[in-house]
């Protein structure tokens, strides 16, 4: 937007990292009141920046600091002038105003503050950054890692990646390839992998990443953010995200951000804990857990020993003042909420020291998605569509709805628990190539109840228009297995039932644990039984209740 | 005053439809007891005995001869390969509109998914599409189908090497349906043969049209394969009509749920039931049961009881089946510290971690997948020590433990033949 040319590269999926690992909180600064007040006003800048230019991508659902009768009095009086003071507005509840907006929050809960918290889609809100920036000129590269930073006489001169599957859209079964990329300068927004980049030229870059579970509920408890009113802690707070609510989180230091321990006390103290602000917590059910790291970031001279104790700030890391390797600027620490500011923040550097005056306008110029938006058309009937599927469909697309939805043929529902339509589905597929997780991210596709049982097939059958059979299965199996990687946090009750459920369908009807077409060896098809003889098989019998073949011979 | 059987039957899927029909046929007075529609409706319609042997890649051509090789504790040890022939021509009697009795071997059915699956027993309607039959094939997919995708079936068949040339083809399933109409709405509008206009404006029959839009695409192809959406109530007439119109035969592809060849073959099954003079009380679940109060050394249950709109209302019998069906039919329930039978509260093998339940490969080797009951040779659940959970309870399907029918492709086929088992002992005991 401010004439560079850029591109983007990513590891995986947009999303990969941390981004696509968060609660959903679109954050009113309510939390950082007290602990951390510089961080809680860049939220509540934000956050409404957020609502206005990412429309599509927030829910306005507020929020709440509920305070149990052992929670601290004091603190609860210290988040409310927190919140005045960092501009933030609040407004008190007692326990049964609260509870007359939230029916299953506990009896014992005995007041709350209202804050402008919000929930927030990460995926559909990166994919709309990308898009843009894509229609601003960017190159956009997934599943492109960075293997090297490229340094020629003491300065950064690019970066050396290795694309899985050739540059351009994912496609399985592509041959993937190294590529140098020269560049004036290159921008190290790695978050929690920032220290990894780092290294690659000899910069310390002492990110801390910290480790948190998110566990996800099947059904919205609750609709309003729920957040624990006390200093800090554990399992403190339910976001109500699309059709489900998510629990959250832990708080762990950890050494690596790809490997680390998923653990059960963590998945237990979700339950545990919130179940005492909202008791049908308890039995109800989970669909998958999943963990997300942190990339804070602490100057190494504070040094916290406890991971909650760290900043949520964010700075920037010129490394030619700083290392004297010009080149290369990082921006680590920070939050999602603040990802705007953050990127404002270093195109202003970048800006600075290129001598650009153009000023920078992505905190008034609206994502695409959000451009115009008005739903007050009937989009059920103009599309054809039953009216929850289409009221859903358009919630996501935004203003795109038109364009996507506007399409020949019959437009049928291909996951039932999301509604996503074909159309949805295929837009995403031109948007990301044959890698279902990443239309997935863009539509929400087996990420219902199901967590993929009765879909995943027919987003495979989607694909087959435009890519050959072997890229398909490929897609579809990888698709099984990132499904199944969260759901092994929540086996048990009802949704392990729905796991073996699953299994079942997957494995019994469709083969897919032991398709030939994946064996090594081919099968002996003249072994098996080819069919009943042509007298056996008059047309009509059977159905009509003549028994012809009941014997045996044996073979 | 409780009602009074010879034998209650716990379960209305094919292991307690099975158990009370052999139970009727001994001669014994049966009731069922049936909570919900069964999981058939899940089920592709095909019919299992034994897909893969023991620690082996490729399929098992014939299911008889690996039964053998099966652990100790699989039910199919319990019953032998007698048990499983005895009731496999139970089955054969019983469902006219089932294939595959003429032989041992298994057959190898291309799914919905167009993977080819090795199954012992398929429905008349899938006949013609079996896989070592050698006819050039035509798969047909509808557009708003999302559950089939022809040309992808057609790639991924050729994939698995079969012995015959294979094409797709998507067209528009003549008629005004919706983009979301059920299977059964497609099936009605054949079996009625309903009018309906055709993309040129004119009108015409449904099975008429539905052949004229497929023409174009059977370019030597001597045989046609559809999802199985081709009738409901009387699916061979369709296919005749259909047969007759392209001038070769016609076979419908199995799918999933819900899977009208499932819910079909449930009618067999009812309708069996009902000949052999079966009672059936349906639509409320078994909540609970009552101990004999003689104080014998082995427990006895005298009576369980159904829950009716909060009432509880009791059935006595002498001997009991439990065919609740596994961890989808609820049959086998959990939390998050333990694995239990909800009903006789049997024990449930399983580790202590819930961690351990799984594997971290999607089809890896779960132990979930083999949570169920142990039992004793005559089907009788053991307890933690190894002794009779109770003297006159006999378990069938997949409520028992033991084995992974998904992975081995045999869970049709432990139903019946457990069920068949267990409903026999029953009426022996009665007498």
């Amino acid at each position: 937007m401010r004439g560079f040319d850029v591109t983007l590269v990513e590891q995986g999926n947009l999303t990969h990292g941390t981004t696509g690992r968060m609660h959903g909180l679109l954050h009113s600064g309510g939390r950082y009141a007290v602990s951390d007040q510089s961080s809680a006003r860049e939220c509540i800048e934000e956050n409404r920046v957020l609502r206005d230019i990412a429309s599509h991508c927030v829910e306005e659902t507020g929020g709440l600091f509920v305070k149990r009768p052992e929670d601290d009095e004091e603190y609860f009086q210290e988040k409310l002038e927190g919140c005045e003071t960092c501009g933030i507005p609040a407004e008190v509840l007692s326990g049964a105003e609260a509870r007359a907006m939230e029916p299953h929050l506990a009896e014992a809960i005995d007041k709350a503050i209202w804050v402008p918290d919000g929930a927030v889609d990460p995926f559909r809100l990166v994919v709309a950054n990308a898009a843009s920036a894509v229609e601003h000129g960017a190159r956009v590269e997934t599943h492109s890692e960075v293997t090297d930073l490229l340094v020629d006489n003491g300065e950064i001169v690019g970066v050396e990646v290795e694309h899985a599957s050739g540059p351009g859209l994912r496609v399985h079964g592509t041959e993937g390839g190294r590529e140098e990329i020269r560049a004036d300068h290159v921008v190290n927004a790695t978050g929690a992998w920032a220290g990894q980049i780092g290294d690659m030229a000899g910069v310390d870059i002492e990110v801390r990443p910290s480790k948190g579970v998110m566990t996800i509920m099947n059904v919205r408890q609750v609709d309003t953010v729920i957040n624990r009113c006390r200093p800090k802690g554990d399992a403190d707070i339910v976001v109500p995200h699309e059709t489900t609510a998510i629990l959250g989180t832990t708080d762990e230091e950890v050494d690596d951000p790809e490997d680390y321990p998923e653990e059960r006390w963590e998945v237990d103290m979700m339950i545990d804990t919130l179940s005492e602000l909202i008791p049908a917590l308890e039995d109800a059910r989970t669909i998958r857990s999943f963990w997300g790291v942190r990339p804070l970031y602490e100057p190494p001279d504070v040094g916290s020993t406890d991971p909650t104790d760290i900043t949520r700030d964010f700075f920037l890391l010129d490394h030619d003042d700083r290392d004297d390797l010009p080149g290369m600027t990082s921006i680590v620490g920070g939050k999602f909420t603040t990802y705007r500011m953050m990127a404002e923040q270093i195109s202003d550097h970048v800006c600075d020291r290129f001598g650009v005056d153009a000023a920078c306008r992505t905190a008034d110029v609206p994502l695409p998605g959000s451009e115009d938006f008005s739903v007050l058309r009937d989009y059920m009937d103009e599309f054809g569509l039953q009216s929850p599927i289409g009221r859903r469909s358009v919630e996501r697309l935004g203003s795109r709805a038109d364009e996507v939805l506007d399409t020949d043929g019959p437009n049928p529902v291909v996951c039932n628990c999301e509604a996503v339509t074909r159309a949805e589905v295929q837009d995403a597929i031109e948007g990301s190539g044959s890698d279902l997780n990443a239309v997935r991210i863009r539509t929400r596709a087996t990420m219902g109840n199901c967590q993929g049982g009765f879909c995943a097939h027919r987003l495979a059958g989607e694909l087959e228009d435009r890519y050959d059979e072997p890229t398909v299965r490929e897609a579809w199996d990888e698709l099984l297995q990132e499904r199944w990687t969260g759901q092994r946090h929540a086996l048990w009750g009802q949704q392990l039932s729905q796991a073996m459920l699953n299994y079942a369908l997957h494995a019994t009807t469709q083969n897919r644990d032991r398709d030939p077409a994946d064996a090594p060896e081919s099968v002996d098809f003249a072994a098996f039984d080819a069919g009943p003889t042509e007298a056996a098989e008059r047309p009509g019998a059977g159905d009509t209740g003549v028994a012809t073949d009941g014997g045996r011979d044996g073979d | 005053m409780a009602i009074e059987s010879e034998v209650v039957v716990v379960g209305g899927g094919l292991a307690g439809g099975f158990a009370a029909l052999a139970a009727a046929r001994e001669g014994a007075d049966v009731r069922l007891l049936s909570y919900k529609q069964s999981t058939l409706a899940q089920a592709s319609g095909l019919v299992d005995v034994l897909g893969y042997a023991p620690d082996s890649d490729g399929p098992a051509a014939d299911p008889f001869e690996a039964i053998p090789l099966l652990p100790d504790e699989h039910p199919y040890r319990t019953v032998g390969v007698d048990g499983v022939r005895e009731a496999m021509a139970v089955f054969d009697e019983v469902t006219d509109r089932y294939r595959g009795a003429h032989t041992d071997r298994n057959a190898l059915l291309p799914t919905h998914g167009g993977t080819i699956k090795p199954t012992a027993r398929y429905p008349a309607g899938a006949a013609a599409g079996v896989a070592s039959d050698d006819r050039d094939a035509l798969l047909v997919g509808f557009e708003a189908l999302v559950d089939f995708d022809a040309p992808h079936a057609a790639a991924h068949l050729e994939a698995a090497g079969v012995p015959f040339d294979v094409s797709g083809a998507t067209i528009a399933f003549p008629g005004d349906l919706t983009a979301d109409a059920k299977v059964t709405r497609y099936a009605k509008l054949l079996d009625e043969d309903t009018p309906v206009e055709t993309p040129t404006g004119a009108t015409r029959r449904a099975r008429g049209a539905l052949a004229s839009a497929v023409e174009p695409h059977l370019d030597g192809a001597e045989r046609v394969g559809f999802p199985a959406v081709l009738g409901d109530d009387d699916p061979a007439a369709v296919r005749e009509s259909l047969a007759a119109a392209l001038g070769v035969p016609v076979f419908e592809v199995p799918m999933g749920p819900p899977s009208l060849p499932g819910l079909r073959l449930e009618d067999d099954l009812y309708a069996a039931l009902d000949a052999a003079g079966v009672s059936m009380e349906t639509g409320n679940p078994v909540v609970d049961y009552e101990p004999d109060g003689d104080g014998a050394s082995e427990g006895r249950i005298a009576s369980v009881s159904i829950d009716r709109n909060g009432a509880s209302i009791p059935f006595a019998a002498d001997q009991f089946v439990l065919a609740t069906g596994g961890l989808v039919g609820k049959g086998i329930g959990s939390d998050r510290e333990r694995v239990e039978e909800p009903v006789f509260d049997c024990h449930v093998p399983h580790a202590t971690d819930r961690y351990e339940w799984f594997d971290t490969d999607v089809f890896g080797d779960h132990d979930f997948a083999r949570f169920g009951l142990p039992t004793d040779g005559d089907l009788r659940p053991l307890d933690a020590r190894g002794g009779a959970e109770f003297e006159n309870l006999r378990a069938a399907g997949s409520v028992l433990g033991g084995y992974d029918f998904a992975a081995e492709k045999s869970g049709s086929g432990v139903s019946i033949a457990t069920g068949h088992a267990a409903g026999a002992a029953a009426a022996e005991a009665v007498r």
